[in-house]
């Protein structure tokens, strides 16, 4: 790809982990990141350490804060440490996909070129995350504003949904 | 009057006029006029010569029913569209357009001399003539009947244009902008909702467009829908798409909807998309998609100058055009009476009005009458003349016994047609809704919906402006509507009584059935109509027989003597009316047909001068040339690097599995054929994945990195599909065992260093880490680290000799490649690619899933039963390989072949035989997999797989090849260092 896209950009690295268990490993692991309310299902949350993704009923996926930087250096073990005696998987994908953000004004109907989900605020409202499609790219999907999201994708993915998004934006305002 | 078009009214845009061409012929029209009203402004009516019969036709229609003007629009030589409806082709400046199907010209076509031997050429024909010889089908009869019979031409350049898709979601979706369509749009938008509204046309509207005399709350029926989609348009939930085909009617209420973006523009902007592909989800669909109007049969009814009824109606009203000045109507239904009466109002003459109902004594009549109109009751049409133009109509008037009683012939330049008017069902029908017949109509209507689906207005049988404007709105609103004058079509004749017989009867224009085609075919013992369908053809023609099935049907349904709800209705199919290809392929062409996946070290490989090759959606480096080096010098001299010194591959792409949880060696147990029990932390293990019917399905090696996990890897192409194997077992299986999968195949970047000088290359680079035979034995795992880089070591080998993959996280890959390559300098280190790779593993007889194995062979014809558990309850296809047909001794086994002339490499997927000299058909007994000139052993080998394969070593078998049987030696398929002496140092 050639030019930046000015509404899409690559976000920082970040730690992350699929995190997959039962209730009570889902519970310890919100215990340590501070999160205290039940998981509502198909919703993002956020504190200083992390955001965490409801993928499914016994899946999360964490992304570490990578701005905080020594709660993030201390994430992993901490994780290790309180899930030790529970069933779990936690599993390193830090470097398996990356974080785009994309920002503008037509970006449900972009996104809307290749994911068939409803995006508008009322379907799909802010903090809602869906893992999906967008055309033949598995994606995590995530509202981070009424015109911006969190698109989660495999590394090698990234030029297949770059490409997309160029060759689709045209026909958008 | 300029011509055929009047000085005022309609609604195209007289200061804006147009030229086109016509056949190379220059015209002018103006703004809002479609091709075919142009033409008919023009006094043109002849438009194309027919599918089989090549006889001229003209403009029937003025909708997208129309079976015979099909013409070609060209831009360029790559922006040619075919069979496009003149009847829906916007004018623009500088339009070309071209007839079809004649040659060498339309009004001199000698194609017309088919029609001469129309006799000889009944239904059928093609099927009963075409038989013998066989081979002159391909020859001979298919290339000439292919240029006989047809249609336009497809450009042969690329597409040049971009097509765009979309989905969106709303509450309602309203297909169709009609008076029903608007007032259920106008309704929908007061519930808040999104509202889509589509239509066909270039303008939003309908029928209101070309409606007169009436008013709809004191305004101009258009000037009333000009309001409405003014309102409409203010509402930022309402989205209005003109020029949008609703085509499809998918499960829970998805539609396919295909937007024409620029079709229509003199200059197409350079970057805008053609057409955009909708794939709507609605809440609640309304289907306001009208009515289309039927022709009637009788002899000769398909010269130019033969048009619906309602069509003239259109053009004079929306176009201003009069499509004739001697008119001659026939009728079975009450709609053809005003029009007779708005045709005249407007200047033309009104030879004749025939109603083929008993309807002598109507007052409808009598108000014909009044007006000065001859008018028949009980009338027939019996022929018409005219060759490339009607000239005259054969009128009678018959008696109730049907004998006649008066004739005349009439000359005339338009003879119009009023068969009815059938509710257009195909969306209804399409989402599974069940049709009810109605015999007042004598046409299908909706009946019961499947789906969340309302059809309203005349989709539905509710004609007249004020009934489908109520039937629109439903308790939203009312519409005050005076001075309608439009008649309801009334009770329609019966269909099969109204069809005259006679020569050139035609039914389905576009495939040329004429009535006499039904007859044969029912004649020939066909009943169903779904049977006679096929064997006439009609009804299968691009216009899917929107003007003849009906007909058809009921002809059939009275000549087998049911009623014909009994006899059925043949299926209505997507799309409505045809789509471009493009326009369902949309973006992704070229590279962004599927995605292309590149490793993190590929730009390292490319620089290196890498030749890559695709393997799944992954490019791989296959081979490195140097020079001037051809793939057979360069693969060579790879494969001697890695045995002779060190060599390192990038095998990133091998997809990767963490299966973590307590009951992870259960599940390994209950996938694999391989006993994981006894597998100790940080050993590894070749496995084996079956499918449950027992054949192999993947392989690789999985590494045990603790006692709840363990660190699957599958081939490059399988990594998804036994991803999802698992995942589907896992989840509705196994629901019990606490085990969790995770894809990892990203997270690690993987450098293979194999070759003696392996363990040299990396020993100064692991920080320490030791290395050696004693703490990292062949299928071992470690942890460490790369110059800092965090590692996962294995010791593994897919070439035969000492070798290690390196495992680092992905964003790392190139810098521990580079590492790798600066300490391996001294040693000799040459980076290899995939072909070296696949001569290397069949030099020591390891299979590559797919090459060698076709999804028919069990563990054991590939050589791996020594894999299998014997001891486990169960395994994925362990049940199957119980079976008596998976033990039997002549089952195809993997085999190594050589050749008796050392240097001739076999075929890969050439056939083997027992014996020398047969003739086809042969008794094939086996074939070649894989097949390589290895440098190693200084000659070709190959893998194969033949029936008792393993019996067979040390005989001598035959590869038959155009130049003769290769003789071939069998042997064992590890052609090198069979003990693995090289493997464990």
């Amino acid at each position: 790809m050639s030019d930046a896209l000015p509404w899409l950009r690559t976000l920082p690295p970040a730690p992350r982990y699929i995190l997959q268990g039962p209730a009570a490993a889902l519970a310890a692991a919100d215990t340590v990141l501070g999160f205290s309310e039940p998981h509502v299902a198909s919703r993002a949350r956020r504190n200083a350490r992390a955001s965490v993704l409801w993928l499914g009923p016994d899946e999360r996926l964490i992304i570490a804060n990578a701005e905080a930087s020594t709660t993030t250096t201390n994430l992993e073990p901490l994780l290790r440490s309180a899930l030790a005696s529970l069933p779990h998987s936690l599993v390193d994908v830090s470097h398996r996909q990356l974080g785009l953000q994309l920002s503008a004004a037509f970006a449900e109907d972009l996104l809307n070129c290749g994911c068939p989900q409803d995006l508008s605020l009322v379907a799909f409202p802010l903090d809602m995350c869906s893992r999906t499609l967008f055309n033949k790219t598995e994606i995590v999907l995530w509202r981070r504003g009424p015109e911006e999201f969190q698109i989660e994708v495999w590394r090698s993915f990234v030029p297949y949904l770059e490409g997309w998004m160029r060759e689709a934006a045209q026909d958008l305002g | 009057m300029n011509g055929w078009r009047l000085q005022s009214g309609g609604r195209i845009d007289r200061n804006r006029p147009l030229r086109f061409t016509f056949d190379g012929q220059s015209y002018q029209g103006y703004h809002g006029d479609t091709l075919a009203s142009a033409l008919l402004a023009n006094g043109v009516h002849l438009a194309g010569r027919s599918f089989k019969y090549h006889r001229p036709r003209g403009i029937m229609t003025a909708g997208p029913e129309e079976p015979s003007a099909l013409v070609t629009v060209t831009r360029d030589t790559a922006r040619t569209t075919p069979n496009l409806r003149a009847t829906q082709v916007e004018l623009y400046e500088g339009l070309r357009a071209h007839s079809q199907n004649r040659w060498p010209t339309l009004r001199h076509d000698l194609g017309r001399i088919s029609e001469l031997f129309s006799a000889l050429l009944p239904a059928g024909f093609y099927y009963k003539t075409f038989m013998w010889p066989r081979v002159a089908w391909h020859r001979l009869y298919e290339p000439l009947i292919r240029r006989m019979a047809g249609l336009g031409e497809a450009p042969q350049a690329a597409d040049p244009d971009r097509y765009a898709q979309q989905f969106a979601h709303c509450e309602v979706l309203v297909v169709g902008s009609g008076p029903a369509g608007l007032a259920a749009a106008l309704a929908a938008a007061k519930t808040g909702g999104r509202v889509i509204l589509c239509d066909e046309g270039a303008e939003l509207g309908g029928s209101l467009l070309w409606q007169g005399g009436a008013r709809i709350d004191g305004l101009e029926p258009a000037a009333w829908a000009a309001a409405a989609l003014k309102e409409l348009a203010g509402n930022p939930r309402v989205r209005l798409l003109p020029r949008t085909t609703a085509f499809g009617y998918f499960p829970h209420n998805l539609i396919g909807l295909s937007e024409r973006l620029t079709d229509h523009l003199e200059n197409p902007p350079a970057a805008g998309a053609r057409e955009r592909l909708w794939q709507v989800r609605a809440g609640k669909v309304i289907l306001a998609t009208g009515a289309i109007e039927q022709p009637l049969v009788f002899p000769g009814n398909d010269r130019p100058g033969i048009m619906l009824a309602g069509a003239a109606l259109q053009y004079l009203k929306r176009y201003a055009v009069l499509p004739g000045r001697r008119i001659v109507i026939a009728t079975i239904c009450d709609s053809a009476y005003a029009t007779a009466l708005e045709l005249q109002a407007a200047g033309a003459q009104i030879e004749h009005f025939i109603d083929l109902r008993s309807v002598e004594h109507s007052p409808a009549l009598a108000k014909l009458q009044t007006a000065g109109i001859k008018a028949w009751g009980n009338g027939r049409v019996q022929g018409t003349r005219g060759f490339n133009h009607l000239r005259s109509v054969d009128v009678a008037r018959v008696d109730g016994r049907g004998n006649i009683v008066a004739q005349a012939r009439i000359d005339c330049d338009l003879l119009l047609m009023a068969g009815g008017h059938a509710p257009s069902v195909h969306l209804f029908s399409q989402s599974r809704g069940k049709l009810r017949y109605d015999e007042t109509l004598q046409a299908f209507v909706p009946g019961e919906s499947a789906e969340r689906e309302r059809s309203v207005g005349a989709a539905r049988g509710i004609f007249g402006l004020a009934a489908a404007l109520a039937d629109g709105a439903g308790e939203a609103a009312r519409f005050t509507v005076s001075d309608e004058h439009t008649l309801s079509t009334g009770v329609v004749m019966s269909r099969a009584a109204a069809a005259t017989p006679g020569p050139k009867a035609f039914v389905d224009f576009q495939h040329d059935v004429m009535l006499k085609d039904l007859d044969l075919a029912m004649r020939e013992g066909f009943r169903s109509i779904e049977h006679i369908k096929r064997y006439t053809t009609t009804g299968m023609a691009t216009d899917q027989g929107k003007t003849s099935n009906l007909n058809a049907l009921h002809h059939a349904a009275h000549e087998l003597g049911k009623p014909v709800p009994a006899v059925g209705l043949t299926t209505f199919r997507m799309p409505y009316t045809p789509i471009t290809f493009a326009s369902f392929a949309g973006q992704a062409r070229g590279e962004l047909f599927d995605p292309v996946r590149r490793t993190p070290m590929h730009a390292w490989a490319a620089s290196e001068g890498a030749v890559f090759e695709d393997v799944g959606m992954w490019k791989r480096a296959r081979y490195f040339p140097r020079g001037r080096e051809d793939m057979h010098a360069a693969v060579a001299r790879e494969c001697l690097a890695v045995r002779e010194r060190v060599g390192v591959f990038d095998a990133s792409t091998l997809g990767k599995i963490a299966v973590v949880g307590p009951d992870a060696a259960e599940f390994m147990n209950r996938m694999y054929v391989n006993d994981w029990s006894k597998l100790a932390v940080g050993r590894c293990k070749y496995g084996v994945l079956l499918r449950d019917d027992g054949f192999v399905y993947d392989d690789g090696v999985v590494a045990r990195l603790a006692a709840d996990e363990f660190h699957v890897t599958t081939t490059t192409g399988g990594a998804a599909r036994v991803l999802a194997m698992m995942e589907d077992y896992r989840q509705t299986e196994w629901p019990d065992l606490q085990v969790w999968l995770t894809s990892t195949t990203e997270q690690w970047a993987v450098i293979a260093v194999q070759g003696p000088k392996a363990r040299e290359t990396l020993a100064p680079l692991v920080d320490g880490l030791d290395i050696s035979a004693a703490a990292l034995p062949h299928m071992a795992v470690l942890r460490g680290t790369l110059r800092g880089l965090p590692m996962m070591l294995f010791r593994v080998s897919f070439t035969g000799e000492l070798g290690f993959e390196v495992n680092v996280p992905a964003s790392h890959g190139q810098a521990a490649l580079d590492a790798i390559i600066a300490a391996g300098k001294d040693h000799g280190l040459t980076p290899y690619g995939t072909e070296t790779m696949h001569v290397l593993r069949a030099e020591k007889g390891f299979i590559i899933i797919g090459q060698d194995t076709d999804g028919t062979l069990t563990p054991d014809d590939v050589g791996l039963a020594w894999a299998i558990g014997k001891s486990k309850p169960d395994f994925v296809g362990k049940r199957a390989l119980g079976r008596a047909s998976m033990q039997q001794a002549d089952r195809k086994q993997l085999v190594g072949l050589l050749t008796k002339e050392p240097a001739l490499v076999l075929e890969e997927g050439a056939q083997i035989v027992a014996t020398a000299g047969q003739r086809a058909p042969m008794a094939l007994i086996g074939h070649v997999t894989s097949s390589y000139a290895s440098a190693t052993l200084g000659r070709s080998i190959a893998l194969a797989v033949v029936k008792a394969g393993r019996s067979r070593i040390g005989q001598t078998l035959y590869v038959p090849m155009p130049n003769g049987d290769v003789p071939v030696e069998v042997c064992n398929p590890i052609f090198f260092d069979p003990k693995g002496a090289r493997l464990n140092v």
